[in-house]
């Protein structure tokens, strides 16, 4: 597929990929996406907004240059802002591959980093020289002052211009709890919202920090996406009742949406509003107990989203998909193209077996 | 719509432009002292400061809403200090040129600042802040009242019957508070099936700086008290809060707004 390399959220030109319950696949203009929708059909959205997780400075005992990009936190609460999972990259930019980006100087529990108006300790490392846990210095205020002023959103070497945190914030985001932005939420605004609404359909949110979507490090790509703590309002819980209730289904735009539903519904089928963290991985053997169709991002077959895809639609069918993409030419990664799997249909899996 | 003097706003995420002085600075007592949770925005560190002090469970954050660069970061502290939001008072305002000038003697550059401060800033800053104000309505308040608040989030913009008297001299500041009285009408219109309503609320003449500024020679005992007017509207939000979101109309709501301009505007 091809980058898309300008950070627009809706493009007028961008398409939908179309993989129905039998496996069918047809194409479509996205901005007519809220016409796949049924009445009582309950769309779900990460209303997450995207920090500016990305702060260089330099190590206080080296005097080296770092970029470190926040990764992780253990809670969605605004006060308790002071503990960070962090990936740290050596001196230089966006404008160099993850993948080429040198380590940092090595660092050590207790390395002091020097960040702009922030200052942060090392308390662990996490088991890789790029991977630390890290406390920053200050009041709770300050800290969110720092980040507002000093931090920028996580940049792509694929864009041509830096991001701004307008261009990752959703026309819906609310808490700034996302590292990198929950970016399937791009193709609403609030004209589609309205729409739903004229539609019968039902329109709710929950938020989940969505972490980071790789780091250019084979080893610690193997180990994402890393635990995200999320909250699901009880008003959310509601909706989904309802919408079962009225035989509509649930649609969740972006894979943190499913996974985020999937992780507060494992217990006994029914989700659970409140806060949790979710720490469980998407794939061919998981059985999706509420959602049961995603728009998301067109994903490249080596990434975790595209492995959360396979919990809707078999191997064979996404091989097909792939396929289409490719040969029509679909944009990825954050600002590309879209794709809209609905759940297989088991039931006729079974008749056609 | 009957409205109860000084209702409680237990737990109510408010944030507050212009929150140093004149009623901005008056709104963050009385909404403090009210139960709200604040947040204030204003231009001057030292100041900011002063008042966060003055107003110890208040969230002080500095920034120019004139300035488009400024207004993300205004809006992430907003979120981080309060864990979200369900009031926006857009209340800085800029009078363009001091001392005031007919339209014909006013620098492009001063109608610029007082566009930029009373008509793009608000927009810019009430857009960052739609999704959080969204999840309020959808979600209610985290308080209820004791007589059971429903879901609904408000903005208010702060007006002046300058926005629809065309008083000489005035015209920078009376030309950009009428685009901000329409705007705000159009997203009432607009966003209040989503559960998020606009309100334009015309204090009154005040003794506070920015009328000292226009008017030097005013006689301080004639104007109204900036005290009284956060009261006023500080029961405008909670009677908006309390009539909830769910069943009211967006016409309703409409004429809601132009009723409450009325109650709290004086006309000179």
């Amino acid at each position: 597929m091809i980058a898309a390399t300008t950070p627009v959220q809706r493009p007028r030109d961008a398409r939908v990929l179309i993989v129905d319950a039998c496996g069918r696949i047809r194409h479509s203009a996205r901005d007519a996406f809220v016409g796949l929708l049924h009445p009582h059909d309950l769309v779900i959205a990460n209303d997450a907004a995207t920090l500016p997780a990305s702060l260089h400075g330099r190590h206080a005992a080296s005097g080296a240059g770092v970029e470190v990009r926040l990764a992780g936190r253990a809670s969605l609460d605004a006060a308790d802002v002071h503990r960070f999972m962090a990936v740290v990259f050596g001196a230089g930019d966006f404008r160099t591959r993850t993948e080429d980006r040198p380590l940092p100087p090595k660092l050590a529990p207790g390395d002091r980093l020097e960040l702009g108006a922030l200052s942060a300790t090392v308390e662990s490392m996490l088991d890789h020289p790029r991977l630390v846990s890290l406390h920053f210095d200050g009041q709770a205020h300050d800290i969110w002052a720092g980040l507002a002023t000093y931090g920028r959103p996580i940049q792509y070497a694929h864009l041509l211009a830096p991001l701004a945190l307008w261009d990752v914030w959703t026309p819906i985001a609310a808490m700034p709890v996302a590292f990198e932005p929950p970016s399937a939420g791009f193709v609403l605004d609030w004209a589609s919202i309205a729409a739903m609404k004229r539609r019968g359909v039902a329109f709710a949110t929950l938020t989940l920090a969505a972490g980071i979507s790789s780091t250019g490090d084979v080893e610690l790509d193997r180990r994402l996406p890393f635990d995200e703590p999320y909250r699901i309002p009880a008003s959310t819980a509601a909706a989904i009742l309802e919408a079962r209730r009225q035989g509509g289904r649930v649609v969740a735009i972006g894979t943190t949406v499913v996974r985020a539903l999937e992780h507060a519904a494992a217990r006994d089928g029914v989700v659970h509003p409140g806060e949790a963290l979710a720490n469980q991985r998407l794939g061919p053997a998981s059985s999706l107990r509420v959602v049961d169709a995603i728009l998301s991002g067109t994903h490249e077959p080596d990434s975790s989203h595209y492995q959360l895809l396979r919990a809707f639609a078999d191997a064979a069918t996404l091989a097909d998909a792939s396929a289409a993409l490719e040969a029509s030419g679909y944009r990825t990664h954050e600002f590309g193209d879209s794709m809209f799997v609905e759940r297989r249909n088991r039931v006729v899996r079974q008749v056609a077996a | 719509m009957t409205t109860q003097l000084n209702e409680r706003l237990d737990g109510v995420r408010i944030a507050i432009t212009g929150g140093t002085s004149g009623l901005g600075l008056a709104l963050v007592a009385e909404l403090t002292r009210r139960g709200a949770r604040v947040a204030f925005v204003a231009r001057t560190r030292e100041r900011v400061d002063e008042v966060a002090r003055a107003h110890p469970n208040t969230y002080g954050i500095v920034g120019d809403v004139a300035s488009k660069d400024a207004i993300y970061p205004i809006a992430l502290q907003i979120l981080g200090g309060l864990g979200g939001l369900d009031v926006l008072v857009n209340n800085a305002s800029s009078l363009g040129p001091v001392p005031l000038a007919l339209l014909a003697d006013t620098e492009c550059e001063d109608l610029e600042l007082a566009l930029a401060t009373n008509v793009l800033g608000p927009f810019r800053l009430t857009k960052a802040l739609l999704g959080a104000l969204a999840a309020s309505a959808r979600e209610g308040l985290p308080c209820r009242t004791a007589d059971g608040a429903k879901a609904g989030s408000v903005v208010v913009n702060i007006s002046s019957d300058a926005a629809i008297n065309a008083y000489p001299q005035w015209g920078a500041y009376g030309a950009s508070k009428a685009a901000l009285r329409h705007m705000t009408r159009i997203w009432d219109e607009e966003l209040a099936p989503q559960g998020i309503h606009f309100l334009s609320l015309d204090p009154g003449d005040m003794d506070t700086p920015l009328h000292a500024l226009a008017v030097p020679d005013a006689d301080p005992s004639t104007l109204k008290r900036p005290e009284a007017a956060a009261r006023e509207i500080a029961d405008a939000i909670a009677a908006r809060l309390r009539d909830g979101a769910g069943s009211t109309s967006a016409k309703a709501s409409m004429d809601k707004s132009a009723r409450q301009v009325e109650a709290v505007g004086v006309t000179p």
